[in-house]
């Protein structure tokens, strides 16, 4: 006899698929969230290099938004996941190691998508830097605040609160990008998804829930995202 | 030298693909930009209940990856044998018009987005001044309302088609031989990822760039009042020679 909780099939029961679907989706979190922390610090240098870069620097994050946005996001996976393998195959060779040696799924993924998402994090920041108005930078240099005082205190708020908007596009979209980190075999949601549809036969039904599990995270995002947007613009003055 | 011919013979392959995306592309944004129209009509409208479903949509379908969708409608409607047994089999059997389907409700989301902000960035007076030439309905929409909401949007519509490129890759898994699935079976075979994944990237990549300068050159023809005005050849030469530098 199947014992099923009241969920049934997608319930937490010990024939019930919920916590294998939980589980995978707080992979696809983590996944997202480590992809957002590389895209954060990518998007800081590449920002930089393009407002007081050097002419190579600007030419090396031209060049690298340019191709990032173009080319299809399973693609730079593909190249990753399976990229990374022959290479550290291949070195490992040099050291008379001659097993097959690969990044883990989970780590190439991360490096993927988080690269992806580092080229539109570059024009989210650089264009958030931009608005914030030079008189208030003035200002800063006129109290006499040094650079990293004047980073931390001024330019870090007031560029955080133009780029909140576009900061939570990238996220939603590392979310949602996070799917295709099951074509690199890691157990995320999709990936989970994909097994529970092929072993009880009911792709319809699990692939539904999949788009329900996502589409709750990208609203639990948006009101953390609204949240975080009202504190950033505490100082400004609704009319 | 075999390394040379390894990657001119993979570029050839991969070639052969590009028809596969380019209609998968041209299918989703066409496709997508009439069911965004109606969607974005839907949101503009007066009628409560449509506004709102308009909106579920939008909201539920920008949420959804799209490999998901994708899926659901590949491998989850198969699942109903009412489904099998009808006329719609024909179509959904294939991988082909799944993928094109889930293409097209992707884009269409996106789609009526842009859409709904074209349409709204039409100025009251330049509709006012419309109706005043007598022009209403079809007429109003086709001579003043569509070519200006047109200029408006299609900046971001050109990052939408190019979208929508990038986007054909993931019908790679659901079989189709796209430049994707073929870069996938090259590699099956000849397990060499980095040239090939590279060669397909830099197809893709062209395109888009080939893309995103068509979109430039007809954002430039649709916008001539944001030209510098044209100065006369002799004037430009004497007296705002000083000028025109700065």
């Amino acid at each position: 006899m199947i014992e099923l909780g009241p969920l049934g099939l997608f319930g937490f029961g010990p024939d019930g698929w919920g916590g294998i679907l939980i589980k995978g989706a707080a992979v696809s979190v983590a996944a997202a969230a480590s992809g957002l922390l590389l895209a954060a610090f990518i998007g800081t240098l590449g920002a930089r290099a393009k407002l007081i870069g050097g002419r190579y620097a600007v030419i090396a994050a031209e060049a690298y938004t340019m191709a990032l946005r173009g080319v299809p996001e399973l693609l730079i996976i593909y190249l990753l996941y399976f990229g990374s393998s022959s290479v550290l195959t291949s070195f490992a060779g040099f050291f008379d190691y001659h097993g097959f040696i690969e990044l883990p799924g989970f780590v190439a993924g991360v490096l993927a998508i988080g690269v992806v998402a580092g080229a539109q994090m570059t024009e989210v920041l650089r264009g958030a830097f931009l608005a914030v108005k030079s008189g208030e930078i003035e200002a800063a240099k006129a109290c006499g605040m040094g650079t990293l005082l004047r980073l931390r205190r001024i330019v870090v708020p007031l560029t955080m609160r133009h780029a909140l908007p576009g900061i939570g596009n990238v996220w939603i979209g590392l979310l949602k990008g996070s799917s295709l980190l099951s074509a690199a075999g890691v157990a995320e949601l999709m990936r989970q998804t994909q097994v529970a549809a092929g072993s009880t036969l009911l792709p319809f039904d699990f692939y539904l829930v999949a788009a329900a599990i996502y589409i709750t995270l990208a609203v639990l995002s948006g009101l953390l995202i609204h949240a975080a947007e009202r504190r950033y613009s505490r100082g400004i003055v609704r009319v | 030298m075999t390394e040379l011919r390894f990657i001119v013979q993979t570029l050839l392959r991969l070639l052969s693909g590009v028809p596969l995306t380019l209609e998968l592309a041209a299918l989703a944004v066409i496709g997508g930009t009439a069911l965004g129209f109606l969607i974005a009509s839907m949101r503009l409208s007066s009628y409560s209940p449509l506004r709102a479903a308009a909106w579920l949509y939008v909201q539920v379908v920008r949420s959804t990856p799209l490999l998901v969708l994708m899926f659901l409608i590949y491998f989850g409607l198969s699942q109903f044998v009412s489904i099998r047994a009808s006329f719609l089999w024909w179509v959904l059997r294939e991988p082909y018009w799944c993928a094109v389907l889930a293409l097209v409700i992707n884009s269409s989301a996106f789609a009526a987005e842009i859409i709904r902000g074209g349409l709204l960035s039409v100025g009251r007076d330049e509709i006012e001044a419309a109706r005043a030439c007598g022009m209403s309905g079809v007429l109003l929409l086709r001579r003043i309302v569509i070519p200006l909401a047109i200029r408006q949007a299609l900046p971001a519509y050109g990052n939408e088609m190019v979208a929508m490129v990038k986007a054909t890759s993931l019908a790679s898994l659901v079989t189709l031989m796209d430049v994707t699935g073929i870069a996938s079976s090259i590699v099956a075979t000849t397990y060499r990822p980095i040239p090939v994944f590279v060669a397909a990237g830099a197809i893709y990549l062209t395109i888009n760039v080939v893309l995103g300068h068509a979109v430039k050159a007809l954002e430039y023809r649709l916008t001539p009042h944001l030209r510098r005005p044209h100065v006369n050849a002799v004037v430009g030469s004497t007296v705002d020679a000083g000028a025109s530098l700065t």
